[in-house]
Formats: structure tokens, sequence, C-alpha cells
């Protein structure tokens, strides 16, 4: 590799670099205890709800930069609509489930209508979508906590209370088999993947990466998901969120990277009159990543309810910020076009982090704050700067 | 002889590619009006941004001697603390803010903490009655028509105590009547204040009734400066000196197979989709043959974008109305996605803002109009996406170290190749391409056409809009001249000349019926 890969290499992987200096310095702080099996666990538990998020906030910021003001509104009303359902009205939990999901996807497409047809700002159309949930929410649950935990299939489902780990199959030693299990399958499918996709592009003489680096890749990689699975293994085994947040982030991961609505997202915040110009009906684009916020929003809001068994009128506050958050700290652009779903993982993985590594070291709940915005300014910063080509300041 | 207030000596301007401005003269008397005319592209508009600082002193070379000494101006505020003011062809106003505010903008008068509204709308006044316009400073921009927005700009310029105005097409958007008051305007500010102005205008009549002298720019050089009373001032003395340029082989020879009519426009009208009263497209009819390549000619803002977006599914204006036929059968194209299903393409003028995503690399831009040949049940095969781009990229010679390079890094002709490669892909029957070869070199713009040979060699039909006359006389079977949103001319590809095209370009001018611009 010559001085201008490692850069580029760098350059690429940025947050990633970041993430891993900012353990370190926590696990440091903190004597180790951010490394302790159950901090890592509860890292994924905690933070379900911000993957999920912030997997949707993706595809409206790709649109163009444009966010989605709503969704912690919209998260504690599907809940509380939800949690009215299951114990007031005594609604069977599928049925519930059903509703609360074509709850959540037909605000999205309320707001997606007025977005993409209508052209109103999706900042004005999400801030009202703000006020009009959270107001609702109150409406539903006349301002008080309903309790679902009684309703334990609902809430072992989407991984709350406390038996919300996968059940070990093989036993029940101090080390969770099925998770490990679990783990060894995840780092070989990876590797078969990736050996056969560079295989297949050798045989069709098309370019493959350094062999080096490919290796390093796979070691890493799947190193990374042993020591995590292993460390799981040693808590309790695999959260049962940790599932739904998996299928979200392969499921969205494949669609944004592989199919045509995918590459549609990025060609309209590329640029729009472009892509309108070659026939693509760009106003579906929209309505798509809104609607879609809103199924997202949906399931983050099972999730939460599940998680603290109950519906609160308070809840899902700031999930809004958490989500775009995650998405700029993980290199998607401010004016749309560009991110990963890899990334905004890394992203949100790197916001969790921080909160748990600030927590366990004792840091005040304000300056936590304090902390979480200064990231966010300078991930910002960094992004919009290195794609001037390093200036700084704007002529004016 | 009067006093020199400007001269520019031996300015040479260069832009990436391209030599804009190679050694150019002018030399502007105190108290004159001095025209520049040229094609679109000579070079006029670049040495006016030169002269007013919107190139800074340093981006090009040579002098300019304005008032006995030379000037160095860094930005347009210091030009017009000379009081050199330039009035663009787009009017720079604001249109939710009342004239007052407008003439005023960024020289606000009072200070920094209390505009003086009184002194403000007093002055405005003042000027406004200078040029004439008798509406109230109140009143708002927006509504106002586009003579007395020109106006206020005068007066704006009046109000900074400008002694050298200069007018980018200032009649381009007027009617007849408004653009004879300006140009009166124009010799009342002469003769009473003793105003200095530079006026660039395709309008030869005007040109030749109101300047004292006029300097005819080609290709980027001064090629002559006629004086009034000395020179004739006919326009086809003017015409002569604007295109006199010899064709050589620059472009590539095809041999001619030229089938029946592909595609036929009849009676095709457009409106402007802001002003809804402004027709951009009045009752064209255009065809096209199989293999040939139909040329259409004009000045800018003739209407020859909007007419080819209007077509392609209807992508630009409103009220649209004519008929379309392909292959003799009558189509409606709603949409772009029905335009591309019929076998359209439009190839952009603007490539960076209609055409390509910058940020993107050439494989997801090459295959950005016909996704679906690259996919299957909706799932991109990237393996044979990545093998189509290589062989456009081939094929069209793009010079790219890979085609994972983002299209905002390569040189514009680059660009223009992965753009017709976006389209070939489409695999149109009927390419409309508008100014394909504009602001990319010599060499790049040679292989362009060998690509539309090759295109009509296929079988397909092309349109070519172009501005730039050698290249539609060099490529086209037949061609179109359109001015001021009207068909005003057709000629076989073989009788064309630079001559005829200016001359029923120029003699269409201004004839326009009048229509309310208020």
């Amino acid at each position: 590799m010559n001085k201008d890969q490692v850069i580029g290499f760098i350059k690429k992987n940025t947050m990633i670099f970041v993430l891993i200096i900012v353990y370190a310095f926590f696990s440091f702080r903190t004597g180790g205890a951010i490394l302790l099996p159950m901090n890592v666990s509860n890292l994924i538990s905690q933070n379900a709800y911000v993957f999920v998020l912030a997997t949707g906030m993706l595809l409206c910021i790709l649109t163009g930069g444009n966010i989605d003001l709503s969704v912690g509104s919209v998260v504690c009303f599907v809940g509380a609509v939800g949690a009215t359902l299951m114990v007031n009205m005594k609604v069977p939990v599928w049925l519930s489930i059903i509703i609360m999901i074509i709850i959540g996807t037909a605000i999205g497409a309320f707001q997606g209508f007025w977005i993409a047809f209508v052209r109103i700002p999706p900042f004005i159309v999400t801030l009202a979508g703000m006020l009009v949930f959270r107001g609702l929410s109150n409406v539903v649950l006349n301002g008080l906590t309903v309790s679902i935990k009684d309703k334990s299939s609902f809430v072992n489902l989407f991984g709350g209370g406390a038996d919300c780990y996968i059940h070990d199959v093989f036993g029940n030693g101090t080390l969770n088999l099925t998770c490990l299990f679990a783990g060894l399958v995840a780092a070989a499918l990876f590797i078969m993947i990736q050996v056969s996709t560079r295989m297949q592009r050798t045989k069709k003489n098309y370019e493959v990466e350094n062999f080096g680096a490919f290796i390093c890749k796979l070691v890493a990689v799947s190193a990374v998901i042993i020591i995590f699975s292993y460390k799981l293994a040693q808590h309790k085994g695999i959260p049962t969120v940790l599932i739904w947040v998996l299928v979200v982030v392969l499921v969205y991961g494949y669609i944004t990277s592989n199919t045509t609505v995918g590459r549609y997202f990025y060609a309209v915040g590329g640029n729009e009159k472009a892509t309108k110009l070659s026939g693509i009906n760009t106003n579906k684009v929209y309505f798509l990543a809104y609607t879609n916020m809103g199924f997202l929003a949906a399931l983050a809001g099972m999730i939460t309810i599940a998680r603290l068994t109950s519906a609160q009128p308070t809840y899902g506050q700031n999930y809004e910020m958490d989500a775009i958050g995650s998405c700029f700290i993980g290199g998607a652009s401010a004016y749309g076009g560009i991110g990963t779903v890899p990334g905004v993982i890394v992203g949100a993985v790197l916001m969790g982090v921080i909160n748990l590594g600030m927590s366990l070291m004792g840091v005040d709940a304000n300056m936590q704050k304090v902390v979480k915005g200064v990231v966010l300014l300078a991930a910002v910063i960094f992004d919009v700067v290195s794609k001037r080509g390093g200036k700084l300041m704007v002529k004016n | 002889m009067a006093k020199i207030l400007l001269e520019m000596k031996n300015i040479t301007k260069t832009f990436p590619n391209v030599k804009a401005l190679d050694n150019v003269n002018l030399q502007v008397e105190e108290g004159e009006i001095h025209a520049l005319v040229g094609e679109n592209g000579a070079g006029k508009s670049t040495l006016m941004n030169v002269l007013s600082g919107i190139y800074p002193y340093g981006t090009y070379e040579g002098d300019i001697i304005y008032d006995g000494e030379v000037c160095k101006f860094n930005d347009i505020k210091d030009s017009e603390g000379k009081g050199i003011v330039i009035i663009h062809q787009e009017l720079a106003l604001i249109p939710y803010m009342t004239i007052a505010e407008n003439m005023f903008l960024g020289n606000e008068r009072g200070t920094k903490f209390k505009i003086n509204w009184n002194e403000t709308s007093d002055l405005a006044r003042k000027y406004l009655d200078v040029v004439g316009l008798k509406d109230s400073t109140e009143t708002l921009i927006k509504d106002i028509g586009v003579g007395k927005q020109q106006l206020v700009e005068i007066a704006k310029a009046l109000s900074k105590n400008a002694k050298l105005l200069i007018l980018d097409e200032p009649t381009s958007s007027l009617n007849e009547s408004d653009s004879q008051a300006l140009l009166d305007l124009m010799l009342k500010l002469k003769k009473e204040q003793g105003l200095t102005s530079i006026i660039i205008s395709h309008k030869l009549n005007e040109v030749s009734y109101v300047a004292d002298k006029i300097t005819v720019i080609r290709d980027g050089s001064t090629i002559e400066t006629m004086t009034k009373g000395v020179d004739d001032f006919s326009e086809a003395r003017i015409i002569k000196g604007m295109v006199g340029r010899e064709l050589s082989d620059r472009f590539p020879s095809r041999e001619h197979h030229i089938g029946d009519v592909k595609m036929e426009v009849k009676n095709w009208n457009v409106y402007h989709p802001l002003y809804m009263d402004r027709k951009v497209v009045d009752n064209v009819s255009i065809n096209v043959r199989k293999g040939e390549v139909v040329g259409i000619s004009g000045l800018m803002g003739a209407g020859r974008t909007e007419l080819a977006m209007s077509i392609f599914g209807r992508s630009y204006g409103e009220k649209i109305s004519g008929q379309l036929t392909i292959d003799g059968k009558e189509v409606v194209l709603k949409n772009v996605q029905s335009a591309i299903k019929h076998g359209l393409a439009y190839v952009t003028e603007d490539r960076k803002g209609n055409g390509l995503i910058l940020t993107n690399p050439i494989k997801i831009n090459t295959t950005l109009a016909n996704l679906e040949e690259v996919s299957k049940k909706r799932i991109i095969d990237k393996d044979k996406e990545y093998k189509v781009a290589v062989d456009y990229k081939e094929k069209l010679n793009t010079k790219a170290p890979s085609v994972e390079q983002n299209v905002g890094n390569l040189s514009g002709g680059n660009q223009q190749k992965v753009l017709l490669s976006k389209w070939m892909f489409a695999d149109p029957d009927i390419l409309i391409l508008d100014e394909p070869t504009r602001g990319i070199d010599v060499g790049a713009k040679y292989e362009i056409y060998c690509i539309i040979n090759q295109l009509v060699a296929e079988g397909k039909s092309v349109i070519m809009i172009s501005s730039e006359l050698p290249e539609i006389l060099g490529m086209c079977d037949r061609i179109y001249v359109m001015n001021e949103g009207r068909m005003v001319g057709e000629l076989d590809g073989k009788d064309a000349t630079q001559e005829k095209i200016m001359t029923y370009i120029l003699q269409s001018s201004g004839k326009k019926k009048e229509v309310n611009h208020e």
C-alpha cells in the first residue's frame, strides 16, 4: 500500500477509527467497566430504538438532507395506542401489533403526502407532526401510565422485561452456547459471502481490492463478530431486540445498496433535476422515505414500550435527535445523496458508547448533552470541510 | 477628440481548457454609447465580468485603465466605487421588496442601526424621475413589468453615481415599445448627464440606432471597431464582422442515409411555468427523419431548450399544446418516463445542473436512465452495471482512472461523454442534444461529433440544438432557425451559411407581436 491508499483508507473509515479511540478511552477511564459483558449487552438493548430510527432517518436524509422531527412523538403515540389496545381494550396482542404498524405507516404516509406531492418543507410538516402526535399520545393515555407487564408475549417478542434473551438450547452453563454458536455461524457466513464474491469478480476479470487488505478485512470483521458474541454469551445471550435490529439493518442495508429503489434515494439527493429528467418519479421517492420512516417509528415504538413494559406520554422524547445525530455522525451528508446504513450504525454505536461511557464515569447528565452536541457539530464540520477539499472558510 | 474614459488593453482570460479572451482591446470615450456585438460565446460577457471585477485582478492578463489610472478591482464593490455599474441580463431585483428597498440594497441610507426611510424614498423618487418611472417607490417589484424593472435597475445604477453604465442584453425580454423607450432613455442620459454606456446586444437594429461606436468580438478577440458616420452601420456589414470565419475540417464526414420521418411536432405552444401569460414557444412545427441530424439554431433565449424539454415528457412549461407523432402515430408524452419509453432522449445543455449527479461515480450516472436493463426484479446486478459503464467508457473514450470515479472530478468534455453514455445506454431512437459541445475543448468536440455520426449511422435520429453556427453548419442535414419562441426559417444543410442564419434571426428580432408584460 502506498501513502495515498493509506490516507484514502483512513478517510473512508474515519468514524470506525474514532469509535475505536473513544472505546479505548472509556475502557481506560472506567477501568474496563465498559468492556464488561453486561455493559456490552446493555449497549444493544438501550440503543435498539436508535438503530431502527436512524436507518429510517437515513432514507429521509438521503433525499436531500431532509429530516423527520416527528419520530419521537410517533414512537410515543404508536406505543400509547398499542398499550391502550392491549391492556384497556383487551385486543389480542397479534392484532394490536398489526394495528400499531398500520398506524405508524399511515402517519408516515400522511406526512409524506404533504412533503412529496404538495412540497411543503419536511421541517414544517414533521414539526407539526411532532406537536400533533405528542399531544395525541397524552389524549390517548389520559396523561397516565399504562403498564403492559402482564402482556409477556408482547414484551418478550420485542425484547423487553426480564426474559428478553434468546433461549439457550444447548444447556444452562454460565456461557450461553447458542449465542457463541450464532456468532461463529455469522462470522463464517460473512467470510463465505466475501470470498465467493471475490472469486466471481476475479473470474470475470473485474477489479478486486488488494489481497492483503481483503484478508485484513475478513480477519478484523470476523474477530469483532466473535468477540462480540462471546461477550454476549458471557452475559445472558442474544438480546431478542438484537434480532430486530439485525433484520432492519440487513434488509435496509441491502435495499439501499442493491436495489433500484435504493439507488433512487441517492439519485434524488445527489441531483433531483437530473433524476427527474432520467425518468424517475421523484415525488414517489420522497413519499416512500417518509412513509417508511413512519413504519420504522412504529417498530421503534413497540421496542420502546416492550423495554420499559409500559407506555407513558413522555416516551420517545428527543428520539428524533438521536436518530438524526447518528446519521450525520455516521457520514450522511447534510445536503443529501451520501450516507450508508453501516455508516449510520457506526454513528449510532459511537453515540451509544459515549452515552454509556459517560454514565459509567458518573458524568452529570447535562454535561453528557453538551458532549453529544459538540460531537455532532464536529462530525458535520468535518464532513462539510473535507468535501470542500479541506478549506475551512468560504470566500464571500 | 473627447477624453478616453476606459481603455482595456490586451486582456486575456483563460478558463480551464478554454481561452475565453485573447488579447482584447477596447477603448471607450467619455459620453459615448459603445456597443459590443458578437455571437454567443464570443466573449462579450466575460469581458464585462473582467471589467466589473467579477473576475478579480490577477485572474486575467492585461490592464484596465479607467479615468487615467490602472485599476485593480478585487470585486464588484471596487468597480462600483469608481462608478462602473453593470446591469445583467437576468435582473438582480428581489420580488418581494419595494422599488426603493431594491434600489438601495447593500447601499442603505442612514446608519447601520437605523435606516433612514425618508431619505431612501426621497432619493429613490429623484432617480426614478430621471429615468421617467412614475410608479410609487413603495410598489413591490413583483407587481411591475419587466420593462419597468429594467428602469429600476438603471435608476439603481444612477443612485450609485454611475459614470460608466454597462447593459447586458437590456432589451432581450422587453417588447418593442418598452425597448424603444429604454433606448431613448439611454440617449437622453447621454445628452443630459453625459453618461457613458456600453451596451451588449444581439438586436442590430437597436445597436445601429443607439450606438456611437460598435466593437465586434469574435472567438475571444476584438475584430474591429466601427464609428457612426464614418463606417457603414448596416446590419449586413455588422453580421459580416461577427461571423467572418472559415470553416475548416473540424467536422468528421459521414455518409447520409436519410429515411422516413421519425418524429413530427406540429403547432407546438408552450407557456412559461411562472409567468403563465408569457409564450416561450409559439406555434412551432418541426420534424426529424431516420438517420438525420437536424439542427436548431438561434440565440440564447430563443426558446430552443424550452421546445426540447416540453417535447421530452413535458419536463418544462405550462399549458403545452400541439401534436406529436412518432412513426406516424400520434402520441401523448405526459411525463419523462413515457418519453423514454417512446424512444426519446434529451441530453441537457446544463450537464451539471440537470444532467449528472456529480457526487456519484461514472457507473451510477451511466445507468441511471435505464436501471431496469442492469437489474432483475428491481435488484441491481452490480457486475453488469460495472461492465456496462466500462463498455461505454471505452466506446466513447472517456478519460478517467476508472468508472468508480465521481463525475464531479472529470473535465467538461469527459462529463459530457458520461452524459451521452447515460442516454445512449437508454437506447433511444431520437436523441435531442442540447448544446452538446458547450464549454469543452476542440479535441473533445471532434469526438462528440464522431459519436453523433455513429448514432445516425445506426439509424437513430438526432436533433442538435446549438448556438455555435459553425457546428450547426458542419454537422446538420437540415437546419431550423428559432428566434423569440418562433420558428423563423428552415434551411437545407448544403445551402446554409452563417450569414443566412444570422439574417433570419436578426430580421425577425423585435417583430414579435405586442404582448402585455404588465
